[in-house]
This record gives structure tokens, C-alpha cells and sequence, in this order.
């Protein structure tokens, strides 16, 4: 099992976003988590890396509650990629850089390969990538640390129809690899694409899986 | 001194006043009042200042006076740097602790180096300038700091989501923070005695003092007041740093500043 949310509660400013959410994502293949804006999708998913804690509950990485592992080692293990791809100041190799100081050319083309990049991309500008190449890029950015689990945040909510797909076989790609990922997004046509299992959100309610490999 | 003000003096440097009040007539700026009220308000002040610094330096009275005049400015300048920028969280705190740090320093090579004798006389008003100065700065980088995260709040959870720790997170902003609060003092320090003339030269020479001497004063005055901005900036980015992230390394919400 990759997460357990164990009753988890978060309240932001007076208002209940979870609510009591029992769920448990399991490490193969893709976990979409779908629901209208506002439904608590994103909340969750930042739960997962503890960039936010819950109010009450615990979150379970494969077994261990979130508060007992080192935060750093934790997003090392679990990358995120968020709605908005922010690039860095610098070229596409200054921003792999940010995520692994240490990575050596070879790496990073091969990062950039994982995500259907060209290599040759690696000198540019990251602020002159199209929308769909800087969603790439900020996927092989977090790559680049070898992750074992990703955390998509409405990834290709502002891409068009032919990056949106070139991302989600990537993204399935990466699943086929061994990689957990868990896929927030309010498009349930995409859901349906790519989800192995499809939990739904609503109002900080989770409802039970469906899918193929519904746990 | 033989140049002194007489009160006459005094009453007839308030035509300027009326002059700057008559412009704001003439333009409809409807500024009158305030500049009114500004002008006498200042002037109360600066009598009541003088009184009591007359007290407070006076020949034979205690250097703890002036030491307890400078802590009684510190905690106002904090008081006044909270009050300028209070979307800045723990500012007063911070503030107070960041010119105490500037103090010890600029005031320990000055003072402990011989470069001035330690009297009242020297002790309050450069504490004075080196505060004074200090706040401005203090304000600059503390809000600066604090509108770059929350603007940036996307850039830098990406920098966090990637493993970074806080602190390496910050940097970026840190910096960008600390260049904007300390370029102005460069600036102004690089064109002194091209462009303007400092009012520590120009009241030592309106005194009677000889040009050279006040220009080695204002030498080392316009070099505290680097010192201490750059020190009192450090230290309220680095404890704004501690304030804005948590010890897991995540970045606290931080309101516009219209929610408060």
C-alpha cells in the first residue's frame, strides 16, 4: 500500500475541506482522484508530501504515519508536479539542477527522454518551453531525484488536446516502470483514460474506488 | 557658536512652511492642514527632544542616561517598523532584536575602536542615525521578504516539494530582499557630496565646525549606517525565515495584506 488516509480532518479558514476521509491508494499503477473544483482534491494530494499536515488523522506512507519520516527524504520519495509548472531562472539543465545538484549531463538527457523531451532542449531557456514542454520539463525536474511515487496535480489542466496526451502516456509510461503515481484531476474523460482506479471527491467526502484495480 | 537660530530665526523659517502650505492652495492639492499640522507637530517634537537631550548629555550626568535614551529608541523604532509594514509577522520582535544586533556592532567598533569618544554627547545621536536609518531598511527588507514568498508561493513549494530544506528554498528570495533594502543606502552613499550634502556635514558646518572635520564625520557616519543596514537586514531575512516556514520545511499561509 502506498498511502493510507486514516480519518483524516482539515479545516482552512473555518471550513471543512476533508472531512473524516478513509482511503488507502494502493503502490500499482495510476490512483486518479477526481471531483469538482473545490471538492479537497489538491488538499489531499499535498497531504501526501507534507507540504500541509491534517487537522486530525494520520496519512501512512507504505506503513510509516507521515510525522515520523525526515519531510526532506519523504519528497525525495514522493515527487509532486503541480497545476502551474513554475520554471526556475535558467535554462532547462539550471532547473534539473535545482532538483539534483549532483546530476551529470547523461542524467539529465535521460531524464528529459522519459518525458518524450528532446535532450537538445537541455541549454534553453526554461521560460521560453511551450505550455506542454514546461509541464514535461517540471515532470522530468522531479524525476531527476528517482522518485518511487508522483504526485499529479491537475497536470495538464492548460495543455492542449495533443500535449495532454503525449503527458498521459508518458504518465503511463512511468506507472509501467514501477512508479506509484496519484493523479488529481476534474476531468473525468481523462480519469477514465488513465486511471487504473478512480476514487471521487466531493464536498471532503472520498466515495469508494472504481476501476479496474480498485483495492 | 556664533551661528546659532534665534527664535526669531525659528519664526521667520515658517514662511517656507507657508510657502509649501500655499502651493498645496494653489494646486487644490488639499494638503494645507497636514503640512500644518506636520510642521508644528515636528517642531514640538524636536523642542521636547532637545530639552530632554539637554538632561540627558548634559556635562557630568551619567553615561547610563544616554545608554537608556538609546534602548528607549530602539524599542520605538521597533514599535514604528511593526506599525509601517504590519503584514510582516513577528516584525516587532524581530526588529528589536535585529537593531540590537546592529548596535553592539557598529556602535562596538566605533565606540570600543576609539573612533569616538564614548560620551552622551556622541553616544545618542549616533545611535540616533545608525536607528533611524536602520528602520527604513528593516522595513524595506521585512516586507519585501514577505510579499516575495507569498507572491512566489508557487515557486518556491516547488522548490520544497523537490526536497529542498527551507532555508535553501529561501535563498533566492533572501537575496532578492536583502539587494532591494540595501541598494538605496549604496546609491545614496555613492553620490554624497556629488549630489546632496548629509545632514550630519551639514549641521556640523551650519555649526561652525571646519568643512574637513565634518566631512570625516559624515565619512563615518555614511559607513555605520552600511553597516547597520546590511546587518539589521540579515538578521530580520534570516528570522523572517525561521517565522514563515515551518521546522518541517513548509511555508506557512501569509495573507494579502488587504486581509489584515
Amino acid at each position: 500500500m502506498a498511502f493510507e488516509f486514516d480519518r483524516i480532518t482539515v479545516r482552512r479558514a473555518g471550513r471543512l475541506v476533508l472531512d473524516e476521509v478513509t482511503a488507502w491508494i494502493p503502490a500499482a499503477g495510476i490512483t486518479v482522484i477526481s471531483g469538482p473544483s473545490g471538492a479537497g482534491k489538491t488538499t489531499l494530494l499535498r497531504l501526501c508530501n507534507r507540504l500541509e499536515v491534517p487537522d486530525e488523522g494520520t496519512v501512512r506512507y507504505r506503513g510509516q504515519p507521515l510525522d515520523e519520516l525526515d519531510p526532506l527524504v519523504l519528497r525525495h520519495r514522493v515527487g509532486m508536479v503541480f497545476q502551474r509548472s513554475v520554471p526556475f531562472p535558467g535554462s532547462v539543465a539550471d532547473n534539473l539542477a535545482v532538483a539534483h545538484p549532483d546530476a551529470h549531463a547523461g542524467e539529465m538527457s535521460a531524464a528529459l527522454a522519459r518525458v518524450a523531451l528532446d535532450p537538445g532542449l537541455l541549454a534553453q531557456e526554461a521560460r521560453t518551453l511551450s505550455g506542454g514542454e514546461l509541464q514535461r520539463m517540471s515532470l522530468a525536474r522531479t524525476l531527476v531525484t528517482e522518485p518511487e511515487t508522483l504526485l499529479l496535480d491537475e497536470p495538464t489542466s492548460a495543455l492542449d488536446a495533443q500535449p495532454k496526451q503525449v503527458f498521459e502516456n508518458t504518465a503511463r509510461e512511468l506507472a509501467a516502470q514501477g512508479i506509484t503515481i496519484v493523479w488529481v484531476t476534474h476531468d473525468s474523460a481523462q480519469a477514465g483514460r488513465v486511471a487504473d482506479r478512480i476514487y471521487q471527491l466531493r464536498d471532503g467526502h472520498m466515495t469508494r474506488a472504481t476501476g479496474k484495480a480498485a483495492p | 557658536m556664533n551661528d546659532a537660530v534665534s527664535w526669531v530665526g525659528l519664526s521667520v523659517s515658517l514662511l517656507l512652511v507657508a510657502v509649501a502650505a500655499g502651493i498645496s492652495w494653489w494646486q487644490r492639492l488639499g494638503l494645507q492642514r497636514q503640512i500644518l499640522v506636520a510642521a508644528v507637530r515636528a517642531l514640538v517634537q524636536l523642542l521636547l527632544v532637545g530639552a530632554a537631550l539637554s538632561l540627558v548629555i548634559s556635562p557630568g550626568r551619567s553615561i547610563w542616561w544616554s545608554w537608556l535614551w538609546v534602548v528607549a529608541m530602539l524599542g520605538y523604532a521597533a514599535t514604528v517598523a511593526r506599525r509601517r509594514a504590519p503584514e510582516v509577522p513577528h516584525l516587532l520582535t524581530l526588529a528589536l532584536a535585529s537593531f540590537t544586533v546592529a548596535a553592539v556592532v557598529t556602535l562596538g567598533v566605533l565606540f570600543g575602536l576609539h573612533v569616538f569618544p564614548l560620551t552622551g554627547r556622541t553616544l545618542v545621536p549616533i545611535a540616533g542615525m545608525m536607528i533611524g536609518n536602520s528602520m527604513t531598511a528593516t522595513v524595506l527588507a521585512g516586507r519585501r521578504l514577505t510579499d516575495e514568498l507569498r507572491d512566489k508561493r508557487d515557486e518556491v513549494e516547488a522548490r520544497l516539494a523537490l526536497g529542498q530544506p527551507s532555508r535553501q528554498a529561501a535563498t533566492p528570495y533572501v537575496r532578492a530582499a536583502l539587494r532591494a533594502a540595501l541598494t538605496p543606502q549604496i546609491e545614496t552613499t555613492k553620490a554624497t557630496g556629488l549630489v546632496f550634502l548629509p545632514g550630519a556635514m551639514t549641521g556640523l558646518i551650519l555649526a561652525g565646525a571646519a568643512p574637513f572635520q565634518a566631512v570625516l564625520v559624515q565619512a563615518v557616519v555614511m559607513f555605520l549606517v552600511l553597516a547597520a543596514t546590511a546587518t539589521t537586514t540579515t538578521v530580520i531575512a534570516l528570522g523572517l525565515i525561521r517565522q514563515l516556514f515551518t521546522p518541517d520545511h513548509r511555508l506557512v499561509y501569509l495573507p494579502a495584506p488587504a486581509d489584515h
